[in-house]
């Protein structure tokens, strides 16, 4: 372990606790600074003893790529939803269950793959078998599932894949 | 120097007002959406609309009204946006598992068959 790494564990958090501080506080003076320093050099100790595993973020322009997809997406899907909740004469009838068999096995890939299919209305991850790779979902309009398919697998997979594995 | 909404120049009012609007406007189709949809699993969908784009109307104008009227960045409302992303997926899919839990037990035609082999035997017997 380097000497950074046994003072500070986990960098990144420390950063991103000490700017939460910040903005919580609404301010960056010198003691607010010192306050919040102290505050997530503490909290990231505390996560240090729960020893996660350690997360690899391999390419930082895929992460802004990603960013952008799912910004996209969320407008395009929240267009779609508010046209099948407005307009449709029998809302949610088309709405179902699919598996997807996934070839992530990467749990923090996983976690962010669940985050934006929960966040992008119309669709929802229910279940994930680890042993098998199947993922549960559940979609408002599922029409053409090998849509769905596509979107979960080459839009997000194959870039979730290539920042964290 | 501190200002009062009625001091908001022109351009900022109507920014304001218009993703204020928006905001409200989604989230509302999205409550008209938990009232219109039919079974559990499809209403689930509908409140992402305001947890999402609604939310984020309404933190936009925030953002512009109160950066305007203090004349300098008013930025915390970013981490309300953050917290919402990370804490909904997880009370969504915790009602919908609950939910799914439920129908499987009670061995429910429309969702998909269980996973665990104690459960697809309860369901063969019934």
């Amino acid at each position: 372990m380097s000497l950074l790494g046994r003072i500070f564990p986990y960098p990144r958090l420390f950063v991103a606790l000490l700017a939460m501080w910040l903005l919580l506080n609404r301010s960056a003076s010198p003691g607010q600074i010192i306050l919040g320093a102290i505050i997530a050099y503490v909290a990231s100790w505390t996560m240090a003893a729960f020893q996660p595993p350690p997360v690899r973020v391999r390419r930082p322009l895929a992460v802004l790529k990603l960013g952008w997809r799912v910004l996209a997406d969320i407008f395009r899907s929240n267009y779609a939803v508010a046209r099948i909740i407005l307009f449709s004469r029998n809302p949610g009838f088309t709405s179902g269950f699919m598996t997807i068999p996934l070839e992530m096995k990467d749990q923090y890939g996983l976690a962010t793959l669940s985050i934006i299919l929960a966040a992008t209305p119309g669709t929802l991850w229910i279940d994930y078998d680890p042993a098998k790779g199947d993922l549960l979902l559940h979609v408002l309009d599922l029409v053409d599932e090998s849509h769905w398919t596509e979107l979960v697998k080459h839009r997000y997979e194959t870039l979730l894949m290539e920042i964290f594995e | 120097m501190m200002m009062n909404a009625p001091d908001l120049p022109g351009w900022a009012a109507l920014a304001v007002s218009f993703f204020l609007m928006a905001g409200a406007i989604i989230t509302f189709i999205g409550s008209v959406g938990l009232w219109r949809l039919e079974s559990f699993y499809a209403r689930v969908h509908a409140p992402t609309l305001g947890a999402t784009l609604g939310t984020g109307g309404v933190l936009i104008a925030s953002m512009i009204c109160f950066s305007v009227l203090q004349t300098r960045p008013v930025l915390h409302e970013v981490l309300i946006a953050v917290f919402l992303t990370v804490t909904t997926p997880v009370t969504l899919m915790l009602l919908a598992r609950a939910a799914l839990h439920r129908d499987r037990v009670e061995a429910s035609p429309d969702v998909p068959g269980p996973r665990l082999p104690w459960e697809r035997k309860r369901r063969q017997r019934q």
